[in-house]
């Protein structure tokens, strides 16, 4: 009798598990005959959305990808861009939002296991890791359950790991209610000759499987990932897996001491789809085939037949390409750091995945049609027929409220602006000794022991901007990456990103994604930062609902000298406080209209990208000036919460004479969001220094007015508009989440 | 003077205790296999934080099980200095060196903040270059500092002044809101009799330099630096 794994498929399978009738007699083609069980869930799960980037494949081809800086673009585990005396910097972003909705701890502990993993497969040692996080109103028992559990998980194996979560950022909005937004990312540092790539080289090198047993959990994980969250999701809870960083922190010092001892020829994460992409794509990647015999696969459980092996997405496992003289040592270092290492195949030249059980041929499929020439779609596109209707505003209609100081209390209390130590304080974020500007600032800075240089990071994405224009919105994600980054005093480099959005399917979700994708390349191409990878998460919807289309950007920064960075908080009384940039009277899409008159509507603010890159320019010259004791970017709230943040977090107060702006409605004037401004303040001795360097670069430049005393002070003229003790501000915007968090 | 830093399975912080020995005061430091049995070649003997073989079990559980250990155990008797910090105060704990236990903390959420504690013992050769009350601000990263000991116990270490850090404010006021874990009286950190094993929460070698925001860890290194000199 033929085993179950051998019997041959047919369409309905076929659907069962995914795949289109299309794509059913794409498979028949590619294989000249009927696939067996074994290769049918290979195809599969590498054929679905999560692993072929089928329906993204052509918007993502907008993206710019070149620059000098960049030493790896998309397509390896993760993007590589040089920093200097032989160092580089390996770093990417991912998505784990399905399994986090439905298992949010282990969910988002794996989303985090994951992506580390990418970094350090490069051959990279990870110093960082940042979050883009993502739920719906906090007043929902549910919504604080996914929020403590994703947090804890992070936490759980970030800090198990020994890597700083050094940043991120939280937002609240109802459209993540029934699909929660997990994306983390990971910072790596590298010489330029340890660069290791996945790629099967070297005709009949060994493939050595490291790391944790392989157990029946997260079968077609990828394939979930692929579909839209219904009432039947939680019967996915078996497709979560179950993350331990011990383990993964001991895979990463034995791969890491043998990349030290240039033990490897290439080496590939076993992440979505487990063995099967793993072996497919290291095989594709270098036009090679590869043998394996998957009977000598260390399982956790009894009797696991070869196409549960194949398709396993157990975490922690590592798949090695090996020259066979370098066995005994890769094997010897597996021992020592109490790892399972084994020797399961080897490299061919023949261009098939062949996949042997007890020496017995279960699964021979050519490796590139299945890792990289899947099924490529061109979907319809097609402007959402509400987006006219959210994007029209009438300001006339709406009342300026009487009492502004209690309107920047209610903003200042938003889950959305508030502080995120509640969220922060959870995370190891200086362990590793490096990380020298820590959460709370614009940009987590750290600093290259051994070097001058320093590393800035952020993750930005306001998708309410997204929802009411997603052009608008792509760009302005990126420039605010950017400018987080350049406010700490660095150069951005280059970006990661991470679009989640709904189903593409849809010709309104469609649009979205190409727009926003064609607003983020606009914006790389303008402020120079390509994209070196990232990640695609679509189908973030549930009964029809998408999420606000959500393109998180990971932007990566240089500073020079890392005793020049600066930070968000004021520093010294009698500082002048400036603004850089321009003021206009938009409120479109703000926190404000938000928070106080319940819209998400109307245009988000305009964005010049010429003025942006002036403005980025004239903060990385400023911070090497050491002319500046603080910059803060305006972005939630307006230029109102900026200064107050910057007030509670340097617990200093500020007196500002808001004349000197345009005239407009007051409430557009604090709390509008209009992009590329940064406040700034400086010693008076460097008044006219900044002054002339903004006139010379172009920007912007309005002296506002002085630190001083505790109170936080607005006014036009004579008239008062805000007062407030910054004690009392600064309690709001502490306390806020953690009021909601423990009712 | 030298530093070995012992590197269990799931140590984190054996990078940045090797740094501040090694780099920052420019001492002989050596990472230490936890397989290792003889440690005889060490002045001080640093176990480092992290999570000792994932500590899924109870911090510090498994690591006293550690071949090493019984190196520990050894120069601890023979008065050279031991110094725990965070899972390493945890393993202390477990092996016996050092007496009481760890809980959760009471909120049990893990915490990475900056907090002051007090200095209560200056008379140690980890902290001999301080002075009674002298108030520390260190960074805490950790899930399980809940330090415990009945009272039996609490009131051998007060007798014996084996009590050498509690937690308080910024005037030195030991206080429950000053307390990040629900410690037994905000302890922090306590000595064995003999005055040469210390077990402390806070991170002392993450305070060690300008750059990370805080020097007074640097304080710890001082001292060891200062009584070793004087031996």
């Amino acid at each position: 009798m033929t085993e179950h794994y051998l019997e041959l498929q047919d369409i309905d399978q076929a659907r069962s598990m995914g795949l289109r009738p299309p794509e059913w007699a794409r498979l028949l083609a590619v294989l000249g005959r009927r696939p067996n069980l074994t290769e049918l869930g290979m195809f599969a799960v590498m054929w679905s959305e999560h692993c072929s980037y089928k329906h993204s494949k052509t918007a993502l081809r907008q993206f710019p990808t070149g620059g000098p800086q960049v030493l790896q673009g998309p397509g390896e585990n993760a993007g590589v861009v040089d920093i200097g005396d032989g160092q580089a910097v390996v770093f990417k972003i991912e998505s784990h939002n399905h399994p986090s909705a439905i298992e949010p701890y282990q969910g988002a502990a794996t989303g985090v296991g994951g992506i580390v993993r990418d970094v350090f497969t490069m051959g990279a040692r990870p110093i960082a890791l940042l979050n883009s996080l993502r739920f719906g109103d906090l007043s929902s028992p549910k919504q604080r359950y996914l929020f403590a559990g994703v947090v804890a998980g992070i936490a759980g194996y970030g800090n198990c790991l020994g890597i700083p979560t050094v940043g991120g950022e939280v937002y609240f909005n109802d459209s993540y209610t029934n699909n929660c937004l997990v994306n983390a990312m990971c910072v790596g540092l590298i010489d330029h000759d340890k660069l290791t790539r996945g790629r099967a080289q070297g005709l009949g090198s060994r493939l050595i499987l490291i790391g944790a047993r392989t157990g029946r959990d997260g079968i077609h994980g990828a394939t979930f990932a692929s579909e839209a969250l219904g009432e039947h999701s939680v019967a996915r809870r078996p497709a979560v897996q179950v993350g331990d960083p011990f383990m993964e922190k001991l895979l990463l010092e034995a791969c890491l001491e043998l990349i030290e001892a240039k033990s490897i020829l290439g080496m590939q994460d076993l992440g979505a789809a487990g063995l099967t992409s793993a072996s497919s794509e290291m095989a594709a990647r270098a036009g090679s085939g590869v043998e394996l015999d998957v009977a000598l696969v260390p399982c956790r459980e009894k009797s696991m037949n070869p196409y549960e092996i194949m398709l396993s997405e157990s975490q922690e496992r590592m798949l090695l390409a090996v020259e066979p003289e370098q066995v005994p040592l890769v094997l010897a270092t597996c021992a020592k750091w109490g790892l399972t290492g084994t020797d399961i195949g080897q490299v061919t030249a023949d261009g098939m995945v062949k996949v042997l059980f007890n020496g017995m041929v279960v699964a021979e499929v050519p490796a590139r049609p299945l890792a990289s020439e899947g099924p490529v779609y061109h979907p319809l596109a097609a402007e959402p027929p509400w987006q006219a209707l959210v994007t029209s505003l009438n300001l006339a209609a709406i009342p300026v409220p009487e009492d502004l100081t209690a309107v920047l209390g209610r903003l200042l209390a938003s889950p959305n602006i508030a502080g995120k130590e509640w969220v922060y304080r959870q995370y190891d974020h200086s362990v590793r000794g490096d990380t020298v500007t820590l959460p709370g600032s614009d940009a987590a800075v750290l600093r290259i022991k051994g070097t001058k240089k320093g590393l800035a990071m952020s993750v930005d994405c306001n998708s309410r901007y997204t929802y009411l224009d997603p052009y608008r919105g792509g760009a302005i994600a990126v420039a605010e990456a950017a400018r987080n980054v350049a406010c700490s005093g660095a150069k951005p480099l280059a970006i990661t990103n991470c679009l989640n959005f709904g189903s593409p399917e849809r010709p309104e979700i469609y649009y979205q994604l190409t727009r926003a994708i064609a607003g983020m390349a606009a914006a790389c191409e303008a402020l120079g930062t390509p994209v070196t990878g990232g990640n695609v998460s679509l189908y973030n919807e549930t009964a029809g609902q998408a999420v606000f289309p959500t393109p998180t950007v990971g932007m990566v920064g240089l500073l020079a000298d890392v005793e020049r960075r600066v930070t968000t908080a004021f520093k010294q009384e009698g500082d002048v406080i400036c603004l850089l940039g321009s003021t206009l009277e938009e409120l479109g899409g703000s926190e404000y209209l938000k928070v106080v008159h319940n819209l998400e509507r109307g245009l988000p603010p305009t964005l010049d990208l010429a003025a942006e890159r002036r403005l980025q320019s004239l903060l990385v010259a400023l911070a090497e000036g050491a002319l500046l004791s603080s910059a803060h970017d305006c972005a939630e709230g307006g230029l109102a919460v900026a200064v107050a943040e910057s007030a509670i977090q340097g617990g200093l107060g500020v007196s500002i004479d808001l004349s000197p702006l345009a005239s407009m409605r007051k409430d557009a004037l604090l709390f509008g969001e209009s992009q590329s401004r940064v406040v700034v303040s400086l010693a008076p001795t460097h008044f006219s220094a900044v002054e002339m360097l903004a006139g010379a670069m172009g920007v912007p430049f309005v002296c506002l007015g002085r630190v001083e005393g505790d109170v936080l002070c607005l006014g036009q003229g004579q008239e008062t508009i805000i007062r407030a003790d910054v004690a009392s501000l600064a309690e709001l915007w502490r306390g806020a989440i953690a009021c909601h968090m423990s009712p | 003077m030298r530093f070995g830093v012992v590197v269990f399975p799931g140590s984190n912080c054996d990078v940045d205790c090797h740094h501040a020995a090694g780099t920052v005061f420019g001492q002989k430091a050596e990472y230490v296999w936890h397989e290792e049995r003889d440690l005889s070649r060490f002045d001080c003997i640093i176990l480092p934080g992290g999570f000792s073989y994932g500590d899924y079990l109870r911090a510090g559980a498994l690591a006293r099980f550690s071949p090493v250990m019984g190196a520990v155990v050894e120069e601890a008797g023979r008065g050279k200095l031991v110094l725990g910090i965070c899972n390493g105060w945890q393993i202390l704990l477990e092996a016996g060196l050092l007496p009481g236990a760890m809980l959760k903390n009471n909120h049990l959420q893990f915490r990475c903040e900056t907090r002051y504690v007090r200095l209560e013992n200056s008379n140690t050769p980890f902290t001999c270059t301080g002075h009674d009350g002298q108030v520390l601000s260190l960074p805490i990263a950790h899930a399980e500092g809940n330090y415990f000991i009945d009272q039996v116990g609490l009131k051998d270490l007060e007798a014996q002044r084996q009590i050498v850090f509690r937690y308080a404010d910024s005037r030195g006021q030991v206080s429950r809101e000053a307390n990040p874990n629900g410690s037994l009286g905000g302890i922090a950190g306590i000595i064995n009799k003999a005055g040469n094993v210390l077990g402390m929460m806070p991170h002392p070698e993450r305070a060690t330099e300008e750059i990370l925001g805080g020097t007074d860890g640097r304080l710890i290194f001082s001292s060891i630096l200062q009584w070793w000199g004087g031996q």
